[in-house]
């Protein structure tokens, strides 16, 4: 199926090294989701819905998943 | 210590970005076009697939699509293209201090030091290929070699998201049997001069004599014998250096021919103002004008001349570009691109000798009127404030785009009060 950019509302934590780490997605503004992990980041492009941003893979609960952020705005791929 | 330098080129760059930008256009032939409204349609960059339908770059896009009908044409958005190339120039800088730019899509990136052997060169040039698929979807192909002529020529000879090496022990047999036209700075008029006496293949123009190279083409022709030879010493710039600005030009293609002096005026006017902003920018002024005319029939003829007095003034580069555009050329046919630049370019500081012919006190108030000018559109937008005569222009793309600024806001209220 055809995947699309969501962009979502994230609350992110920022260390004293300035280094963001997501902790709660807004999932087109009705569903939260708590970040378990942020298991690796690093600048990727969106395969599925195309473009370079910087990717976070997270834990939320058991499931794996990519989290983008490109100049200040936090996306999903889903569709 | 054995130089390795390598020469990376972004495989069908903006195509490339587009289909990476639009999964979608994956897998279709894609062409990168300009728009047709401003005369700029032609194809500015095509991806692989439009490639085999034998898409050309440059040519009109109506003759592309006649060619393959199914032609994807996306328009061009360069901002997205120029933060491609910082992001590029982020990878490179993983690797090394000295990278050198040659346009958004292509780079020298001197590996000397970091990598000792063309082994490791190799390793790093493969790592390097598989960061750009990995974080920015596009495939580059690299050349590796000793110096930068060789670099850029291997890079060319390397096939798409491939790495091509030449070391000293082996150019012979890889780069010699090439045809000159191949060589960077060999350009088609030079390769034709050549092949006139038997100048063929890289390896003819290596065995030449360097005194008769130079007899016939000047300083080229030694360079030409040097970088054949592979002795082309030339360094790699460090990164964030840039060259040397030696002019600076700006050229429009007309959205309709010009069929007249008043409206050659306005456009050398527009183009002007471009150019006395980023000299000032620059902290230069020119000495010479160098303008350059397209015809409706594709002819270009180019010209150049001196100021009167060195200048970043827009009203007397225009006026000489105009002096220029006047004295030369006979309006045998009607004019579609123009362009002006500013040459003989020196330090706005340089002590200038004065004579009794100039009027002097005018150009010092020509200049206080346009720094005002480039103040007002600094603080208040560049439509703030604009020559009378260029309020309707509509031959010049962008020129008619008035888009309010809060300063014509402002004046407009006042008006009505």
């Amino acid at each position: 199926m055809q995947k699309r950019k969501i962009f979502v509302e994230v609350i992110i934590r920022v260390d004293e090294e300035g280094n963001n780490y997501p902790e709660c997605i807004f999932f087109e503004r009705e569903r939260k989701y708590f970040i378990d992990k942020v298991i690796d980041v690093r600048r990727a492009c969106a395969t599925k819905t195309g473009g370079t941003a910087m990717r976070y893979t997270v834990r939320i609960g058991s499931k794996t998943t990519y989290l983008f952020e490109d100049e200040g705005k936090w996306f999903v791929e889903a569709s | 210590m054995e130089r390795i330098i390598i020469h990376s080129d972004m495989n069908s760059c903006y195509a490339s970005i587009e289909c990476s930008l639009n999964p979608e256009l994956c897998g279709k032939p894609v062409a990168v076009g300009g728009r047709k409204e401003d005369r700029h349609g032609i194809i500015l960059a095509k991806n692989e697939e439009a490639k085999r339908y034998g898409v050309k770059t440059g040519e009109v896009i109506w003759q592309a699509q006649r060619k393959c009908p199914d032609l994807v044409i996306v328009p061009p958005h360069f901002d997205i293209y120029m933060k491609y190339s910082r992001l590029a120039s982020q990878i490179y800088a993983d690797y090394s201090d000295r990278i050198e730019p040659m346009g958004l899509d292509e780079v020298w990136c001197d590996l000397t030091g970091y990598a000792k052997t063309y082994k490791e060169a190799n390793a790093m040039a493969d790592e390097i290929r598989s960061r750009f698929k990995d974080e920015l979807g596009i495939t580059v192909s690299i050349g590796i070699s000793f110096n930068k002529i060789f670099a850029k020529l291997c890079s060319d000879l390397a096939g798409r998201d491939e790495v091509y090496t030449v070391t000293p022990d082996n150019f012979k047999e890889k780069i010699w049997t090439l045809p000159v036209s191949s060589m960077m700075g060999i350009g088609r008029k030079t390769a034709v001069q050549l092949k006139n006496y038997c100048i063929n293949t890289i390896g003819d123009l290596a065995a030449s004599d360097s005194e008769w190279l130079r007899s016939v083409f000047g300083v080229c022709g030694l360079d030409m014998y040097r970088n054949a030879n592979g002795l082309d010493m030339s360094s790699v710039a460090k990164y964030g250096e840039y060259p040397e600005v030696k002019s600076i030009g700006h050229g429009v293609t007309c959205k309709e021919d010009l069929t007249d002096n008043d409206q050659v005026w306005r456009v050398f006017l527009s183009l002007s103002q471009l150019v006395a902003k980023k000299l000032k920018a620059e902290k230069m002024i020119a000495s010479g004008v160098q303008i350059s005319i397209r015809d409706n029939q594709l002819v270009t003829k180019q010209f150049q001349c001196e100021t009167p007095i060195s200048t970043r003034s827009a009203f007397e580069i225009a006026t000489a570009a105009f002096s220029l555009f006047e004295k030369q050329y006979t309006w045998r046919n009607n004019v579609r691109a123009l362009s002006v630049r500013a040459i003989n370019l020196e330090d706005e500081d340089t002590p200038l000798q004065l004579d009794l012919y100039n009027d002097y006190r005018k150009h010092d108030r020509q200049m206080k009127i346009e720094d005002t000018v480039l103040d007002l559109r600094r603080r208040f937008g560049e439509n703030a404030i604009k020559n009378c005569c260029l309020m309707l222009e509509d031959k010049i793309p962008g020129e008619s785009d008035n888009k309010p600024t809060p300063f014509m806001r402002d004046f407009r209220k006042g008006e009505k009060k």
